[in-house]
C-alpha cells in the first residue's frame, strides 16, 4: 500500500543533527551522522541490528548524551539545555518504545492521564476524560479504557503507546521499531495508523525499523544506516535501486509487498 | 539520597501517589506484623520468666519486657519485616519499571519519575515505620501480657501498672528517632537498586536481593550507632 502525499516543508528543518558520534565504552556506535527531519516528514531509519538505530533516537530525546556533534530539536540544541528546558522540549516530542513501555500497574485511562496530568494541570476532570477518550477512539481503543496493559494483544499495546504519546499532542514522533514482534495484518494496521498520525496531527517521524514493509508504507524518506552512518538516503526506490551492496543485502533477506 | 532530598520539599507534589504507596507499606504489613509482634512478646516472656524466677524476681517481667519491646524488639524487628516485604517489592517494582523502559518513557514524556516513584516510596516508608513501631509495640505487650495473664494471674491494670514506669522519655524518643531513620533506609535503598537496576529479569531479581540484604544489614549498623549515641545520654 503506497501512502497518500503529504505536506513536507522542506525550508523547515525540525532534526538537524550534524556529525554525532557516540560510543560504548569501545564500541564505535555512531561515528560521524547528519540527518535533517524536515516538518511534515516522516524519516525511515532501516539498518541491521546493533547498528546504533535506537542509540539515534535516545540521542534526539536526550536520553543519552552524544560523545560529539550537535543535534538540533526544533531549533534548540539538546546539548545545551538544562534539566528543565529539556524536559519542556520533550513535550513537543512523541516516543513509541519497541515494546510499548506501558505502565503495568495502570490501566489505559491512568496510563494515558499520567502524562496529561502533570502537564496540562489546568484541566479539568471532564476535559482530561474528554481527550483521553477522543484519543482512543483515534487508535480505535475505546472499549479497552479500564483494561491494564497484560490484558491488551501486541498490536493494541502499540497502539495504546502510540496514544499516550499522542495526548501531548507532539510536533514530532519517534518510533522505535514499532511493527517488531507482530504479525504481517496487526504490522499492517501499524503502519497505517502512522500515516495517519502524520495526517490527523501534522508531525513529523523518525521511524526505526529493520521491516522493509513498514519502511516502504511509511517513509517520506529512507536512511540506510551501516558503519555508524548513513550510506544512502532517499526515497525507498532509490535507496533499493541503487546498487549500493548494504541496501541490496537489507533486500535480499526482506519479503517485500508490492503493490 | 542528595536528590531526594532536593526534589521532596520542591513541588510539584505527587499526593495521591504517597498516600497510595503508605496504604500498601503501612495497612498491606499490619497482618504480618501483628502476628510476628504477637509471637515475639510471647516468645520473650517465655524465655525469660525462668532466669527471673531464679532470683524470685518475677515481679520484674513487666517492666523487663516492656523495656525490651519499646527499646530494641519492636523497632528492630518492625524495620526487618518491612525491609524484607516493602524493601524487596519497591526493589522489583522499580527494577522491572527500569528494565521494561518504563522509568524512561515517564521521562521521556516530560515528567519526573524520580519525584513520583522514589520521593513517594521514601516518604512513605519514613511515616509508615513509625506508625507500624507503635502498633508493633502494643502487639508485642499484648502478647506479653496474655503470656504472664496465664502463668501469673497478672491483671492487665497491673501488668501494664508494672511495666510503663520503666519506660523513659529518651526510650520512646529513641525508638521513634530509630523507626524514622531505618523506614527511610528501606525505602532508599530499595528505590536505589530498583531504579538502577540493569541486565533484564536477573537484574530485577537481584535489585530485590540486594534490597533486602543492604537494608538489613545497614539497619543493624544504624542500631548499633543510635544505641551508642543514646547511652550518652542515659543516667
Amino acid at each position: 500500500m503506497r501512502k497518500a502525499t503529504v505536506n513536507i516543508d522542506k525550508q523547515n528543518a525540525v532534526i538537524r543533527i550534524r556529525g554525532l558520534y557516540k560510543s560504548f565504552d569501545t564500541l564505535d556506535v555512531l561515528t560521524g551522522m547528519d540527518l535533517d527531519l524536515y516538518k511534515g516528514e516522516n524519516v525511515v531509519v532501516l539498518g541491521r541490528s546493533g547498528t546504533g538505530k535506537s542509540v539515534l533516537i535516545k540521542l534526539i530525546a536526550g536520553i543519552l548524551k552524544p560523545d560529539s556533534g550537535t543535534i538540533e530539536v526544533a531549533g534548540e540544541e539538546i546539548d545545551q539545555l538544562s534539566s528543565r528546558e529539556l524536559q519542556e522540549l520533550r513535550l513537543k516530542i512523541g516516543f513509541l518504545y519497541q515494546g510499548s513501555a506501558l505502565y503495568d500497574s495502570m490501566t489505559v485511562r491512568e496510563n494515558l492521564e499520567f502524562p496529561l496530568v502533570r502537564n496540562s494541570p489546568d484541566l479539568s476532570p471532564d476535559e482530561r476524560e474528554a481527550a483521553i477518550r477522543e484519543v482512543l477512539e483515534n487508535m480505535d481503543l475505546k472499549d479497552s479504557i479500564d483494561k491494564m496493559p497484560a490484558e491488551l494483544s501486541g498490536g493494541q499495546k502499540k497502539r495504546v503507546g502510540i496514544a499516550r504519546t499522542l495526548i501531548l499532542h507532539p510536533d514530532i514522533m519517534l518510533y522505535d521499531e514499532p511493527t517488531a514482534g507482530l504479525d504481517p495484518v496487526t504490522s499492517g494496521d501499524i503502519n497505517k495508523l502512522i500515516n495517519e498520525v502524520q495526517q490527523k496531527y501534522q508531525t513529523s517521524a523518525v521511524i526505526i525499523t529493520h521491516d522493509l514493509t513498514c519502511a516502504k508504507t511509511t517513509g517520506d524518506r529512507v536512511a540506510l544506516i551501516a558503519d555508524g552512518k548513513f550510506c544512502m538516503e532517499g526515497s525507498f526506490e532509490e535507496v533499493f535501486q541503487n546498487g549500493n551492496e548494504e541496501a541490496k543485502k537489507f533486500y535480499d533477506y526482506n519479503f517485500i509487498e508490492d503493490s | 539520597m542528595l536528590r531526594f532530598f532536593t526534589e521532596v520539599f520542591r513541588p510539584p507534589y505527587e499526593f495521591r501517589e504517597t498516600i497510595k504507596q503508605c496504604y500498601k507499606v503501612g495497612y498491606k504489613s499490619l497482618a504480618l506484623v501483628s502476628l510476628t509482634g504477637f509471637i515475639t512478646g510471647i516468645v520473650f516472656t517465655n524465655q525469660s520468666r525462668p532466669s527471673l524466677a531464679e532470683f524470685g524476681a518475677t515481679s520484674w517481667l513487666p517492666g523487663l519486657i516492656a523495656i525490651a519491646i519499646v527499646r530494641a524488639l519492636a523497632p528492630l524487628i518492625t524495620s526487618l519485616i518491612v525491609a524484607g516485604k516493602v524493601g524487596s517489592n519497591i526493589g522489583a517494582e522499580l527494577g522491572s519499571m527500569k528494565v521494561t523502559e518504563q522509568i524512561e518513557a515517564m521521562e521521556v514524556s516530560a515528567t519526573n519519575p524520580f519525584k513520583f516513584l522514589v520521593v513517594s516510596r521514601v516518604v512513605a516508608t519514613t511515616l509508615m515505620n513509625p506508625l507500624l513501631v507503635c502498633y508493633m509495640a502494643f502487639v508485642g505487650l499484648l502478647g506479653a501480657y496474655l503470656n504472664v495473664h496465664q502463668h501469673e494471674d497478672t491483671s492487665f491494670l497491673a501488668f501494664f501498672q508494672h511495666g510503663f514506669p520503666s519506660i523513659s522519655f529518651l526510650d520512646l524518643f529513641a525508638s521513634l528517632i530509630k523507626s524514622v531513620v531505618y523506614g527511610f533506609t528501606v525505602g532508599i535503598t530499595g528505590c536505589y537498586q530498583g531504579y538502577n537496576a540493569t541486565k533484564g529479569t536477573e537484574g530485577v531479581g537481584k535489585a530485590a536481593n540486594v534490597a533486602v540484604v543492604v537494608s538489613m544489614f545497614l539497619i543493624f549498623i544504624e542500631e548499633l550507632i543510635i544505641v551508642l549515641i543514646v547511652n550518652q545520654f542515659r543516667p
